[in-house]
């Protein structure tokens, strides 16, 4: 479903993602952890296509296509989801309507005609509901003043309005009070089928409990230094990096 | 250079003569001799050059380098305003083509009880005294070339009085159309509005131009808010690229009443507002909201003065734009403060998107306060979109025009929905939709 090869990316001259190869398969949860600063949200962001960031080589391809030279709304229109580690509040613009708008851009760019207004509302509260996301908050300027549990929450909801094959989550536990940390792992694992899959980076196993990888991938200054089972997170939640990084040092 | 800029100037002032000498006794009234001293004055202050403090950044060079028929006669049927037209509401439209009322196109529809709505011209016919009364009262001694001109050769545009104790139901539409079609056209529409004690009206202006030749429009309003009246008034433009535009406003407020005004200036070659409201009376409050989209070389200027006369009064003004290719904005906002207005509140604010290097916004906030007991903030901003907001919006699939379109609609929905007048509003959320998905 998602092939990175030798993906390299740098911002202001400076080299972030030294050379990142991942496979992902339809159906797979890939965890990524690694230290801060080790180029995660980096990773995330060029695979939604941040044009700030110039992919200095490699290439991705997602369902067959290399999507390096894609618009980030084209990305989206394949299928591609980010959740952002800081979501961006936008003023005078309403959640319910932003989504409205996303949903019939993408359905446009696939040829589908538009959803009318009720059809869309159906589908907007049932999902809502899955995320256990307040009708008020739908109403309100997109993230403005919400607060970071419930901007994270946010996210989860867009994702599944939007049903991506490949879901990519940055950091989407941080900040959540466990109820809520639990509903965003169901609205998560609801999504999970054997053709869809997701990366989801996180800094801790806890997030990992209820939304069980397949293979956890450590990501350190750039590139992926060690990948394993599942087990892999609870390892390092228990030693943490250092033994990673001597490694690293030992080999280089 | 200047050789044509006398020859407007000098062509004015012939004219003005010219039609002084076929008036016989008209001329020594008191309504002409106001015209007299108007027409002395824009002789002595001339057309303003950028030298002049007030149009620094504002040159009207072009503007009168060029040679308009003023008063030409314009017949225009409702077939050929098809395209102008803002959708129809229960609403007193008045109709001005070139500057002259159209009987045949205007239609009213409020009691006379209520409002008493005619030309300027009728109603000086029946009642010059009442016309006279207000004529240039507001607006004198303004040192202002442009409405000194207007003043001089005042002949028609709408006069509006509102009895004490009314409340208007259906607001009143002013189109003036400019006919550009066959030659190059001015026009100095005097508007004058008196509303009453404990009286509501809601009033707008509407410009348009029917035509590419150049057209040019000096207008002036009054406006006289009463004691406890509330008066709303809002100004469009949405004018020719070759539409020249020079407008006055001025105000003046007495005490507990209040007044709303929004300027939206959608698209002209030329644009100057001057809105001047004089805050004449105590616990009162004035609104000021303005919105402008000028692209390829138009310039948009609007001049604001809010000045506080009186204790416990309150200014509040909110003026936004986004700015295309070599663009430029003006806003110069004046606080006045006077001596004995303590306990003001007075706030401004002015916020751009510039979204072309090419394009300038020049903002000047000017705060005079003598008093020492008041609230005054200013701010003014000038950026370009937020890049941020951009992607995140294109990540969940919305195309980089459609989001550009949602975030610059977003900017401008607090100026728009303080438009009272339905259609009004709806026409105007239509209007720029349109413009910022282009
Ligand atoms: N726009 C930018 N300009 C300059 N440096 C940047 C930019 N974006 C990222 N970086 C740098 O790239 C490196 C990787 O950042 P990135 O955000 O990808 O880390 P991360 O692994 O997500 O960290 P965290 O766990 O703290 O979220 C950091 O050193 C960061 O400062
Ligand atoms: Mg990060």
């Amino acid at each position: 479903m998602l092939s990175i090869n030798d993906l390299r990316a740098s911002v202001e001259g400076k080299e972030i993602l030294k050379g990142i190869n991942l496979e992902v398969k339809p159906g797979e949860v890939h965890a990524i952890m690694g230290p801060n600063g080790s180029g995660k949200s980096t990773l995330a962001s060029v695979l939604a296509g941040r044009e700030e960031y110039e992919v200095t080589g490699g290439n991705v391809i997602f369902d067959g296509k290399e999507i390096l030279e894609m618009a980030p709304e084209e990305r989206a229109a394949q299928g591609i989801f980010l959740a952002f580690q800081y979501p961006v509040e936008i003023p005078g613009v309403t959640t319910i309507n932003f989504l409205k708008t996303a949903v019939n851009e993408i359905r446009k760019y696939r040829g589908e005609s538009p959803l009318d207004a009720a059809q869309f509302l159906k589908m907007v509260r049932e999902k809502a509901k899955l995320v256990s996301m307040n009708d008020s908050l739908l109403k309100r300027a997109l993230n403005e003043g919400f607060s970071g549990g419930e901007k994270k929450r946010n996210e989860i909801f867009q994702m599944a309005v939007l049903e991506p094959k490949l879901a990519i989550l940055d950091e989407t536990d941080s900040g959540l009070d466990i109820d809520a940390l639990r509903i965003v792992a169901e609205g998560v694992n609801s999504l999970r089928s054997p053709d869809r899959a997701a990366i989801v980076v996180t800094h801790y196993q806890r997030l990992l409990d209820y939304i069980v990888p397949d293979f956890v991938h450590v990501l350190y200054k750039g590139r992926i230094v060690k990948s394993g089972p599942k087990e892999l997170a609870l390892e390092l939640e228990e030693k943490g990096y250092d033994w990673i990084k001597a490694e690293v040092e030992a080999v280089s | 250079m200047s050789t044509e800029t006398i020859d407007l100037k000098t062509r004015l002032i012939t004219d003005f003569h010219a039609r002084e000498s076929v008036m016989n006794g008209e001329a020594s009234s008191e309504f002409h001799q106001k015209k007299r001293a108007a027409l002395a004055e824009f002789d002595r202050l001339g057309f303003p050059t950028i030298r002049h403090e007030e149009w620094k950044y504002s040159n009207v060079k072009d503007l009168i380098s060029a040679s308009y028929n003023f008063g030409a006669e314009g017949s225009v049927g409702f077939a050929e305003l098809e395209d102008l037209k803002i959708p129809e509401q229960d609403a007193n439209i008045v109709y001005f083509v070139n500057g002259h009322y159209s009987a045949e196109l205007s239609r009213f529809v409020s009691s006379q009880t209520e409002i008493t709505i005619s030309s300027l011209s009728e109603a000086y016919k029946k009642t010059p005294a009442l016309v006279t009364s207000y004529f240039d009262e507001l607006t004198k001694g303004g040192q202002d070339a442009f409405t000194a001109l207007n003043t001089a050769f005042a002949q028609d545009g709408i006069f509006i009085h509102v009895p004490d104790n009314q409340s208007v139901t259906h607001p009143v539409i002013l189109r003036f159309v400019s006919d550009a079609r066959v030659q190059n056209v001015g026009s100095q529409p005097r508007n004058i509005i008196a509303v009453g004690r404990n009286s509501s009206l809601k009033l707008a202006e509407a410009f348009r131009t029917l035509g590419t030749e150049r057209s040019f429009t000096n207008a002036v309003t009054e406006i006289y808010v009463g004691e406890d009246a509330n008066v709303e008034y809002y100004k469009v433009q949405n004018e020719s690229d070759n539409a020249y535009h020079i407008g006055t406003t001025q105000v003046r407020m007495s005490d507990r009443s209040h007044f709303y005004a929004g300027t939206v200036t959608l698209n002209g070659r030329f644009t100057r507002n001057n809105l001047n409201i004089v805050l004449d009376g105590e616990r009162c409050d004035a609104h000021m909201y303005g919105l402008y989209f000028p692209d390829g070389t138009q310039h948009v200027d609007n001049h604001t003065v809010a000045d506080h006369c009186k204790p416990n009064s309150e200014s509040n003004e909110l003026y936004k734009g986004i700015l295309r290719d070599r663009a430029k904005g003006v806003f110069n906002g004046k606080i006045f403060v006077r001596p004995d207005a303590q306990k003001t509140n007075a706030f401004q604010s002015c916020k751009n998107i510039v979204l072309s290097p090419d394009a300038t916004m020049n903002t000047k906030p000017q705060l005079e306060i003598f008093a020492d007991d008041v609230k005054c903030s200013h701010g003014t901003t000038t950026g370009q979109i937020d890049e941020e907001a951009l992607f995140y919006m294109r990540s969940r699939g919305i195309s980089r025009p459609e989001a550009m379109a949602l975030l610059m609609y977003a900017f401008c929905a607090d100026v728009v929905s303080q438009i009272k007048i339905d259609s009004i509003r709806e026409y105007l959320e239509g209007v720029i939709a349109k413009k910022l998905a282009s």
